[in-house]
């Protein structure tokens, strides 16, 4: 089969590789019908998440159709059935699991003795990302195996599109996750950091949320112009500051709630200083991650806030300045997203016409032409947002 | 053909059969040799700063070819990481610092004169190099205005932004004033409400 294979730093290619199989009894094999390039598949594309392989094949937001179940899905799925496939791989018995902490299932990273030593303690299994999180092959392929696939999947009906149902397996559920774990109230400010796809569904989830204002901070236009169009008012950071305008915008006393919707890669710019700092520790490995995004967020929000951080970090961040944090009584919540704790809710709300995930997507293309826009994406070329690979 | 990737696999996991088109350009790769060049010379310049003024007939400046190698380090490590720009920029601010130092030593009393020269063209080959990789990158990230486009009339809501915020906006009302009639709020857990 063909899949998109990862080589090496900014080195995608689009090989032919043995099919997967059945290795376990709880696996299936789908026939992958869309998948896409997330947004966190560009920091391993800089290699800024440690433990990648050559040979690694990417992706985590796929769907398809199972061709093959092994002999342990008591009923739970077969040949033939159409699904969604979460990133997170969760076994469904564990006691993480039985609370609904799908994404630190103790059971799916096969790889976790190297996790309990990076992490303290294991997180679920992921797709093609990378082996701290089991090193599992991922979707940006012709065909999948699933582990855990009597737990680990979506159904969707016929009546919908690849298209509408393809995000449940990541960047909804997460964009949702992130606006749900704000606790929104009526008289609620929220404001979202990054305006790629998870920012944009998370501006659409606050707005279905009930939030009084939801505000979107970016600096690229195509990307500000989607997010008003999902109702946010909109703060392009290059052309006027952050801090005077949420200040404006909240009577002085700062937002209630904010997410971090950018992550690690955070933008570096002349105008803020910090980032230039992080951008040279960064490359002589003096700190992994860019979290200039943290700080604002500490700095704008209102006492008593609560900060969401969806966005991904991978190690070790310098300059949070906990002091504020502490003395503003703020709350942090983070995560991998829980995906199957929202998807019931989210595909009920795509069926009944509330929300279509689909009018994030910019680009469709073939899995031949993924290595190309991952370059495309990282470059932000051709007003790209999302890109959908049709292997 | 034998990937040495596939050693790693597990042993049902897919192994490379046949390798196909990279996203790596030929301008990646340039400047990726340019890049590991960068600090293969720094370090032949920081290590043997000597062998490298006498070779030049440049005796006394061995501190400044020291320095000169600590540049170039950086800027091939600068031109492997994600900002290749700045590298390859860095890099060609340092190629015409070499040049003018490599003009001192063409002067007929310099008997390692011919070695000068040498490596001046040398330089000058590389700078073109440099100019280069950094013609193609510049153009990579440059974003002319005329190709954006707008994507203000999708909303992602059948029923438009306003009415949907509203029917939220009703129903969090409603739950709100529900609670507080049933009595004092229970701790919440997050994100539990269903809207």
């Amino acid at each position: 089969m063909r899949a998109l294979v990862w080589h090496g730093k900014e080195d995608i290619r689009c090989d032919t590789v043995t099919d997967p199989e059945i290795e376990h009894p709880r696996d299936a094999i789908i026939k992958v019908t869309s998948c896409a390039i997330c947004g966190s598949d560009l920091h391993l594309f800089h290699n800024f998440i440690p433990a990648m392989k050559p040979g690694d094949i990417m992706g985590h937001e796929m769907m398809g159709e199972v061709v093959e179940t092994g002999s342990e899905m008591n009923g739970s799925l077969k040949k033939g059935d159409r699904i969604v496939v979460p990133f997170t791989i969760n076994c469904g018995d564990c006691d993480q699991c039985k609370r609904g902490n799908f994404s630190v299932c103790e059971r799916t990273n096969r790889n976790k003795e190297m996790a309990d030593k990076a992490f303290g303690h294991t997180t679920a299994g992921l797709f093609g990302y990378t082996h701290l999180t089991g090193g599992y092959p991922g979707g940006q392929a012709e065909y999948l195996r699933v582990p855990f696939a009597d737990k680990t999947h979506i159904k969707v009906p016929d009546s919908l599109t690849d298209e509408q149902v393809l995000f449940l397996g990541d960047i909804f559920p997460t964009g949702w996750q992130a606006a749900a774990q704000c606790d929104i109230e009526p008289t609620d400010t929220v404001v979202v950091w990054g305006c790629g796809p998870v920012g944009q569904m998370t501006i659409r989830s606050a707005v279905l949320l009930g939030a009084k204002q939801v505000v979107a901070i970016d600096c690229i236009p195509e990307r500000l112009s989607m997010a008003e169009a999902g109702g946010a008012i909109t703060i392009n950071f290059e052309h006027e500051s952050v801090v005077e305008r949420l200040n404006e915008l909240t009577d002085g006393k700062g937002p209630e709630k904010c997410i971090d919707a950018v992550g690690l890669e955070s933008h570096v710019s002349m105008g803020q200083p910090d980032t230039l700092l992080d951008r040279a520790k960064q490359v002589v490995m003096l700190e992994s991650d860019r979290p200039h995004v943290l700080r604002e967020m500490i700095y704008v929000c209102r006492p008593g806030g609560i900060i969401s951080i969806p966005g991904v970090y991978g190690g070790l961040v310098d300059k949070i300045p906990m002091g504020p944090a502490m003395n503003k009584s703020l709350t942090f919540r983070m995560g991998q997203t829980h995906v199957r704790r929202w998807t019931d809710d989210l595909l009920r709300r795509i069926e009944e016409g509330q929300i279509d995930p689909s009018f994030v997507i910019t680009h469709t293309v073939g899995l031949e032409e993924g290595p190309e826009m991952y370059k495309v994406f990282r470059d932000k070329k051709d007003s790209c947002i999302k890109v959908v690979l049709k292997p | 053909m034998a990937f040495p990737s596939n050693m790693t696999r597990s042993e049902r996991d897919p192994k490379v059969l046949r390798s196909g088109p990279s996203s790596l350009s030929s301008s990646d790769r340039l400047a990726r040799n340019l890049g590991w060049f960068s600090i293969g010379l720094g370090i032949v310049e920081f290590i043997a700063a000597e062998k490298v003024t006498g070779a030049l007939g440049m005796r006394g400046k061995e501190n400044l070819v020291r320095a000169y190698g600590i540049r170039e380090i950086a800027s091939g490590v600068m031109t492997l990481s994600v900002d290749k720009r700045a590298g390859l920029n860095s890099r060609i601010a340092g190629d015409a610092l070499d040049i003018a130092t490599l003009a001192t030593a063409i002067r007929p009393e310099n008997p390692k004169r011919d070695n000068a020269v040498l490596a001046m063209l040398m330089v000058a080959g590389v700078t073109l190099l440099d100019f280069v990789a950094t013609g193609a990158h510049t153009v990579r990230h440059i974003r002319h205005s005329g190709e954006r486009r707008s994507y203000s009339d999708r909303s992602g809501f059948a029923e438009g932004v306003e009415a949907s915020r509203a029917a939220a906006r009703k129903k969090l009302g409603d739950l709100r004033t529900s609670s507080v009639n049933e009595g004092p709020p229970t701790k919440k857990t997050s994100g539990a409400d269903s809207v």
